[in-house]
């Protein structure tokens, strides 16, 4: 029933739905994570599909969602544009650098392209600092523009960063879900699982990898351009190596290959700051706990799941109902 | 003279990211694992060496005291973790990339701990032996006792790396053991356990390059992050496949990395790593040494 | 000291490859166990060396439980499994190779004493001592692979289809040393053979397997000339 086509999109305005009325309800500071939750859907689905599918590891998404961060901003200061036109050339920009990587990371296995993208995760977005016209330090400055008037004139700034992030999550999921069930999605599985076979049957191994890291790459910019307008800032420590660690956990906590499970991945991801410090403060923790505990908890997580359930935690499991069969 | 110190400043440093680079091909090469919570095995074994140093003020003391902790953590590590991890995974999606999980879900363990029980601030302890530049007539170059005690050090290790791997029953066990386990096995020799000792090996070696390389970087939580960076590009650099290997893409990123620094810009650190690893793996995908099965194991 | 299974059952995915196998194998006994290819044999082998788990059934040496155990330990029990297709450590040396035979042992004047011996054997290891495995032929390696499990002074030898991929003349030279080892060393040997004629040449007994089940057990001379198992089975 979840392979067809129109009831996954009737789901998918549902959730929509869902989403506009919560938007509503809930105070501004939840708001905000849904916000941030929304993001971090549309990255951990760059990595479902990269690592989940295509095979491919990356420890390096944070440099690349700082990518699309940057272009959005520049494009928007430089050649003024309007905020749809900037997170599509963050798009269009992390896509770029994502081919330049891929094909790199085509002639590279495992560690290797492990190692590679981690030096990138921590090299690139150090360069900001290096250069004026990235802004430095302090970073460049991002607005995207107050609400459209006909919102009315009470709706807050938050809210309408929400709208826009969960919709972006919602068309990146679409987008990438129909792409996983085409013989793209076909191929990248079959690549994974016999490469031998694959290969034999005609698949062209290297391009459809790279394919897979450009489409990577292109989703994580965005993700990284949304992460930017909900800060109203870039700067290089907005991405540290935290970032991209904390994105393959939330995909691994999600169910590597299981798409749906992103939005738990997801969930888990923003949840676990504020269960830290209700944890801490039950335990009355000196300030050295309550800093510690959320790495803590998502480190523990990590563990428990790879072990436990590597696959996925069974929510995955219950939502894709078999649409994703690994 | 600049050239010169530049390049002996370059061989310290790359002495450091050569032991990290050791440790983490010796974890390779024997259990098919990148090992990124050797960064939080060192971290732990240099904070303990450093509560010696406070009460003791004897960095002699406190170096084999982290070299035993370093050797504690890491067997425990593959014991706890690796091994189960092991016996449970056995195919699937996340066959390949589950033991890079685990390890960095590890790292990212033993880091909270560590911040817990000793809080973020920035410590510091001295280094044994004087830090002055060595000075010749009139002119004083940037290499000093201590960094002669840092490639002392690292060649040390590596000599014995060599001897061990070369000439001991236990060094043909491991090898033997990470080229062909099933037939080590046959053969009756106890892979698990061996796997083990090398795991306690290599975490003795990261514990050496952090007590090494804080007097000069002072110690907190995150500090041994970019060694654990740059271990691993000279890891790769050399090939990930031979011990040395590991020594040489050491000595190729610290020098790379002394250059860059000092010729071109003081605060390229980061990217000058990716751009060396970049050109590196350009030049030749499977690392200097390295070999094309290698690189596909 | 004999090797007892009884009522054995291994999968193999979710094949069945061993069906309710019995036999035993007599002190000093040669035996050899014959099959097509995907009869089960390696399996088998794979199972009582502990390199495999088996679904059901017993299989006991010198009244030991040998089955769910590890391997390296059923090699301190004398059983040394010689397997398939990679033999020896490629990347090793050949002296290598051999020391990985002894090295856990604790009585390192016998293990010097067994090298020599296995050195005498087969005089070849002994020129290329210091060369890489992988420098080996096939008929090379076979006999370093042969060697080390010497080395650990077996009891009981497991030896899966030393012949395969061999040219005629060297088979004939690993099978006579085998039966020689046999008759000077009182060793038990469980050989494996899609070869059926040679590994039947040398054995005392045969043990026909087609499709996990056994199908024939007799002398190997009666086996040998049984027209209508040879015809069979035995492809002549």
């Amino acid at each position: 029933m979840l392979k067809s086509k129109p009831i996954r999109f009737l789901l998918l305005i549902l959730v929509a739905g869902v989403l506009f009325l919560l938007g509503n309800v809930l105070p501004d500071y939840r708001v905000y994570e849904g916000a941030t939750a929304s993001i971090y859907v549309i990255a951990i689905a760059s990595i479902i599909l990269l690592t989940g599918y295509s095979g491919q590891i990356s420890l390096g998404h944070g440099a690349l969602m700082a990518i699309g961060g940057y272009a959005a901003v520049l494009s928007r200061k430089y050649w003024h544009t309007s905020g749809v036109i900037s997170l599509i050339i963050a798009v269009l920009a992390a896509a770029l650098f994502g081919v330049i990587l891929g094909y790199a990371a085509a002639r590279l296995r495992g560690p290797y392209l492990a190692g590679t993208t981690l030096a990138l995760a921590v090299g690139l977005p150090s360069l900001a600092n290096q250069f004026h016209f990235l802004g430095g330090e302090q970073g460049l400055n991002f607005d995207i523009g107050a609400p459209p008037k006909f919102l009315g004139s009470n709706f807050s700034t938050t809210k309408w960063y929400f709208w826009i992030c969960s919709i972006a999550a919602l068309i990146i999921f679409w987008l990438v879900q129909n792409l996983l069930h085409s013989r793209y999605g076909r191929q990248w599985k079959a690549m994974r699982s016999a490469p031998v076979s694959a290969a034999l049957a005609g698949i062209n191994i290297a391009r459809s990898k790279v394919l897979a890291f450009i489409i990577s790459s292109g989703v994580a910019g965005l993700a990284g351009a949304l992460l930017v307008m909900t800060l109203n800032l870039v700067t290089p420590s907005e991405f540290p190596l935290s970032l991209s660690f904390a994105i393959v956990t939330g995909a691994v906590l999600a169910g590597i290959a299981r798409l749906p499970g992103a939005v738990v991945g997801a969930l888990i991801i923003v949840a676990i700051p504020d269960l830290a410090d209700q944890i801490a403060t039950k335990i009355g923790g000196a300030e050295r706990i309550s800093a510690n505990l959320p790495g803590f908890i998502t480190s523990l997580l990590l563990i428990l799941t790879i072990l436990f359930a590597p696959n996925g935690a069974k929510i995955g499991k219950l939502v894709s109902h078999g649409s994703t069969r690994t | 003279m600049r050239l010169l110190s530049t390049l002996l400043i370059g061989i310290s440093s790359g002495s450091i990211y050569a032991l990290m680079a050791l440790a983490l091909v010796l974890v390779w090469r024997s259990t098919r694992v990148v090992n990124f919570a050797q960064a939080g095995q060192a971290i732990a074994s240099t904070y303990i060496g450093y509560v010696v140093i406070t009460h003791t003020n004897n960095y002699w003391l406190a170096l084999p005291v982290a070299i035993m902790a370093g050797a504690l953590i890491g067997a425990l590590s593959d014991i706890l973790l690796i091994r189960p991890l092991n016996k449970r995974i056995t195919s699937g999606p996340v066959k390949e990339i589950a033991p890079v999980i685990a390890t960095l879900g590890l790292l990212g363990l033993i880091r909270s701990l560590v911040g817990v029980i000793w809080g973020g601030d920035l410590k510091r302890y001295n280094a044994p032996v004087s830090i002055n530049g060595f000075t010749f007539g009139h002119t004083t170059i940037p290499f000093s006792r201590f960094n002669l005690l840092i490639v002392f050090t690292a060649v040390a290790v590596m000599a014995i790396f060599a001897f061990v791997f070369q000439r001991t029953g236990l060094g043909l066990a491991l090898r033997a053991s990470a080229f062909q386990p099933e037939i080590a096995r046959l053969a009756g020799v106890r892979v698990d356990l061996v796997r083990t000792v090398g795991w306690a090996i290599a975490g003795a070696t990261g514990a050496i390059a952090g007590v090494l390389i804080t007097p000069s970087t002072s110690l907190s939580p995150n500090s041994l992050d970019l060694l654990l960076v740059l271990g691993f590009v000279s890891a790769v650099i050399g090939g990930l496949e031979s011990l040395i290997g590991a020594a040489i893409g050491g000595a190729i990123l610290g020098i790379g990395l002394a250059l860059i620094l000092e010729y071109v810009s003081t605060s390229l650190a980061f990217p000058a790593a990716f751009i060396v690893l970049m050109l590196v793996l350009i030049i030749k995908p499977s690392g200097i040494l390295g070999s094309k099965a290698g690189r596909d194991a | 000291m004999s090797l007892i299974i009884k009522n054995l059952c291994v999968n193999h995915g979710s094949i069945e490859a061993i069906h309710d196998l019995s036999f035993k194998v007599e002190p000093g006994e040669l035996v050899a166990i014959i099959g097509a290819n995907g009869a089960g044999k390696t399996t088998l082998l794979r199972t009582l060396s502990s390199l495999k788990s088996p679904a059901s059934g017993s299989a006991t040496w010198d009244d030991s439980d040998i089955l769910n155990k590890k391997p390296e330990d059923l090699v301190r029990q004398g059983i040394l499994h010689v397997s398939d297709g990679k033999t020896v450590i490629p990347e090793l040396t050949v002296k290598e190779n051999l020391s990985l035979g002894g090295l856990w042992r604790k009585d390192k004047q016998d293990v010097a004493l067994a090298t020599n011996e296995v050195l005498d054997l087969f005089p070849i290891l002994s020129e290329r001592a210091s060369q890489r495995a992988d420098t080996l032929s096939g008929g090379e390696r076979q006999m370093l692979a042969i060697g080390r499990a010497l080395i650990a002074r077996p009891k009981l030898l497991l030896l899966d289809e030393p012949s395969l991929g061999l040219a005629p003349l060297i088979i004939d030279q690993i099978f006579s040393a085998i039966k020689a080892l046999r008759n000077r060393l009182g060793l038990t040997v469980l050989l494996v053979e899609q070869n059926a004629m040679g590994a039947l040449g040398i054995a005392d007994r045969g043990i026909i397997i087609n499709l996990g089940k056994l199908v024939a057990e007799a002398k190997a001379k009666d086996l040998i000339n049984d027209p209508g198992l040879s015809a069979a089975y035995l492809g002549f």
